[in-house]
């Protein structure tokens, strides 16, 4: 084991830009996915078949997901939401396939997502609740936490990319080391554990973009209720 | 060998023994009390493992930094020149 997990491939060069292995197989994953989608969805009609089932069946439980979690109408956010799930779900799977590295093993990525989600929960906030009342969340409880506050923005997005690089990133070093160690056929129980692993974490990432979005979002309705309530 | 990369591999061992045995730990015992609260309640068993798993990811990240330390010093050590 020489190579290390934080080296990059270099797939090919366009003019000065290196174009690295996992911008190549992100591209293909938003190929098929963008492709895959289009195709299922051209003949939709009222009375669904089989494969027009399944996805409402997918599209449901992700929406009651987000109706469960942030406690709002799913119609804003079951895109975002959806797209990131599926799409790293399916970039944590590709570990299965030969010659293909899950984009989601090298740590660009992770941070490109994680920072996807910090600017949509701050669009989201923003919009829902103006920029002052956005601000005033950092306020909340007292103004004395505001440093902390912030801290917790930044650190909140931090873990949630070290936290699935770290799992999907070990989990193809754990195979590439029992490969190297105890040969042909061996990792095949690890890379089916990947396989949980790499579901678990994609609904992870999922519900905690929910929770973050949530709590951007919902603080007013909290604020509303407990005020009724003490009414 | 010198001396930074002998000490560079005992930390990372240190780093990933020690820092798994604290979320080892805590995964324990989160995952006992839920079982616990699905034995009294199950018909709250889907929410029980919903939050159960966000928080296990949770505590499981202190494992995960604990790991990608180790990682760092083995492969990417910033004071080593190589």
């Amino acid at each position: 084991m020489n190579d290390s997990p934080f080296a990059i491939d270099v797939a090919f060069h366009l003019g000065p830009i290196a174009v690295t292995q996992p911008v190549v197989v992100t591209w293909i994953l938003m190929a098929v996915l963008v492709l895959s989608s289009a195709l299922l969805t051209r003949k939709l009609s009222l009375h669904p078949g089989k494969t027009q089932a399944a996805l409402e069946l997918l599209i449901s439980v992700i929406d009651s997901h987000i109706r469960d979690t942030m406690q709002t109408s799913p119609q804003r956010y079951r895109a975002l939401i959806g797209t990131l799930f599926l799409f790293i779900l399916i970039a944590n799977w590709t570990s299965l396939l030969p010659v293909l590295e899950p984009p989601t093993a090298t740590l660009e990525t992770d941070i490109a997502l994680a920072l996807i989600v910090f600017v949509a929960t701050l669009i989201f906030g923003v919009t829902t609740r103006g920029w002052r009342g956005y601000l005033r969340t950092f306020v909340e409880p007292s103004w004395v936490l505001i440093p902390v506050n912030i801290f917790q923005q930044i650190t909140r997005t931090f873990s949630m990319f070290i936290r699935l690089f770290g799992n999907v990133m070990s989990g193809v070093f754990v195979a590439g080391i029992m490969l190297s160690l105890a040969g042909f056929l061996v990792p095949i129980p690890l890379m089916a554990l990947d396989l949980l692993i790499g579901a678990v974490q994609a609904y992870i990432f999922a519900v905690l973009s929910m929770v973050f979005i949530g709590a951007a979002i919902n603080r007013e309705s909290e604020q509303l209720n407990n005020d009724s309530a003490n009414l | 060998m010198n001396s930074i990369e002998v000490i560079s591999i005992i930390s990372a061992a240190f780093a990933i023994s020690f820092g798994s045995l604290g979320p080892a730990l805590a995964e324990g015992r989160a995952v006992a009390a839920a079982m616990e609260a699905i034995a009294r309640q199950p018909e709250a068993a889907g929410t029980l493992s919903r939050t159960l798993f966000v928080g296990l990811a949770m505590i499981e990240t202190t494992a995960i930094y604990c790991l990608v330390i180790a990682l760092l010093l083995l492969f990417a050590n910033p004071f080593l020149a190589s």
